[in-house]
């Protein structure tokens, strides 16, 4: 029993990390606007799978660590990943039972809702508006969604499997 | 633990999150976020934090690393050979215009002389590579694989062969962060080669975009003219070449001339840069060295006096 906590534990961690890692690694430039916001893909996955985990303060120190790595403002990524778990956590006895295309949707919704918020915050911060393909990004989090969903949940399930 | 039993919360209950708790976070990270944007203390944090940082950086170059390492391994002969040729021309021609320019360095450095200019050309350069990772795509920022142990300071330019590619804007110890010349919150000094117009470049956030609003509409501009440093600011060394006029066309006033420039730095593609280490004219009286001894450093040390923008 505890070994299989402690594989989950180790599979919750590395997603994460691995989530960094992704949204670190460059892609051509030609596709650089489409990089779907990994971070938040795996902190919603979470956020519906295992609620324990993670809360509106987890997500604060996760969102402040991707601000370290890779933010211009401190505090900016903290801000987004508080608004996006605290809706997912809000709905998440709906979302969990969501069908796959469903579900995608509602993720579209959330990211688009994130780009909202950057928006503001970069608008206080006096920056210049993004440019129209910034809107692109959401909608490749969306495609990518069932993909993290089904790999994060297929780990799961083979260590229930192999733990009974 | 916020939540207690979520198996048993009917489908169409709002989550037990309290929005209190929301609240309070919203608020921390807002406060945190204003503190930063008025203090920058983001970079001491990255800089304390170094040890995590630096590290994650480079495993995530790693996959394109190795990918470009890869490439290496399975090019083909032939194509090594004709790159190897192609390589040996550039040389040859970059020697000969060499030799043609050390005969007219010495010629300018014995006008100067005459002249009593104390300004000098002699430039010292560093070699640093390009880590491949991408920190946000609508910031043009490149992290560089040389900091402060490699006496990296801010506000040194950065150039490739072909122009002047940005500015360092963030040391840590191995590593560094580069803003480019087409990031929305660069601007750079420029000067047309041709007429000697001086004015203002631009980053416009496309890679390949650089503008230059508010030129006099009267002005002498033309399309396909060069766009080299002015030297105006202090921060980059004069001549070096920043683009080329794309278009030309008259803003929303109609007052000015609006330009659109072609950065002639390769920014879009990765691979090896140059730090300048000397940086150009320092701005405004020097500083008082402690260990000053000869009157003579003390003149030569004083800046020139057409170099306050």
């Amino acid at each position: 029993m505890s070994n299989r906590r402690r594989a989950h534990a180790l599979i919750f961690a590395g997603s994460i990390i691995f989530a960094f890692l992704l949204q670190l690694t460059p892609l051509p430039l030609a596709l650089a606007a489409f990089k779907p916001y990994w971070l938040a893909l795996v902190m919603i996955y979470w956020a519906i799978e295992a609620p324990h985990r993670v809360g509106l303060g987890f997500a604060f120190l996760i969102g402040l660590a991707g601000d370290l790595l890779i933010g211009q403002v401190l505090g900016e990524q903290a801000l987004r990943l508080v608004v996006l778990v605290f809706i997912v956590l809000r709905f998440r006895s709906r979302l969990r039972f969501f069908p796959i295309g469903q579900q995608s949707l509602a993720v579209l919704a959330l990211l688009l809702n994130d780009r909202m918020v950057v928006m503001m915050i970069r608008g206080f911060a006096g920056d210049p508006m993004p440019p129209l393909d910034f809107w692109v990004a959401p909608v490749v989090g969306m495609l990518a969604w069932p993909f993290v969903f089904l790999l994060l949940d297929d780990l799961r399930a083979r260590i229930r499997a192999k733990s009974t | 633990m916020p939540v207690t039993s979520p198996d048993k919360v009917s489908l169409f209950a709002e989550g037990t999150v309290s929005t209190l708790r929301l609240i309070v976070y919203l608020a921390a990270a807002m406060i945190i976020m204003v503190i930063d944007h008025r203090g920058g203390y983001l970079q001491g944090l990255r800089n304390m934090a170094n040890l995590v940082v630096e590290p994650a950086y480079r495993a995530a170059a790693l996959p394109s690393e190795v990918v470009r390492a890869g490439k290496l391994a399975i090019a083909t002969q032939s194509h090594l050979v004709d790159e190897n040729r192609a390589l040996k021309e550039a040389l040859l021609l970059a020697q000969v215009r060499l030799n043609r320019m050390s005969a007219l360095t010495a010629q300018n450095d014995r006008l100067k002389q005459l002249l009593d200019v104390q300004r000098d050309l002699g430039l010292g350069v560093q070699l640093a590579q390009l880590i491949d990772i991408d920190l946000d795509p609508f910031r043009h920022r490149v992290v560089l694989n040389a900091g402060s142990a490699q006496s990296i300071v801010v506000g040194q330019p950065v150039l490739d062969a072909f122009g002047v590619m940005g500015q360092v804007v963030e040391v840590m110890p191995n590593t560094s962060v580069a803003m480019l010349i087409t990031d929305p919150a660069h601007a750079i000094p420029v000067m047309v080669a041709r007429t000697g117009l001086r004015t203002i470049a631009y980053g416009t956030g496309a890679i390949d975009r650089l503008q230059l609003p508010n030129i006099p509409i009267s002005a002498d501009l033309k399309v396909g003219d060069a766009l080299v440093t002015s030297g105006l600011g202090g921060r980059f060394p004069a001549g070096f070449p920043v683009g080329e006029v794309l278009e030309i066309s008259n803003d929303e006033s109609g007052m000015f001339a609006a330009a659109i420039a072609r950065p002639a730095a390769a920014l879009d593609r990765s691979g090896e840069v140059l730090l300048l280490q000397d940086l150009p004219q320092p701005m405004g009286p020097p500083v008082p060295e402690p260990g000053m001894q000869t009157p003579v450093e003390d003149v030569s040390a004083s800046p020139a006096p057409g170099g306050q923008p």
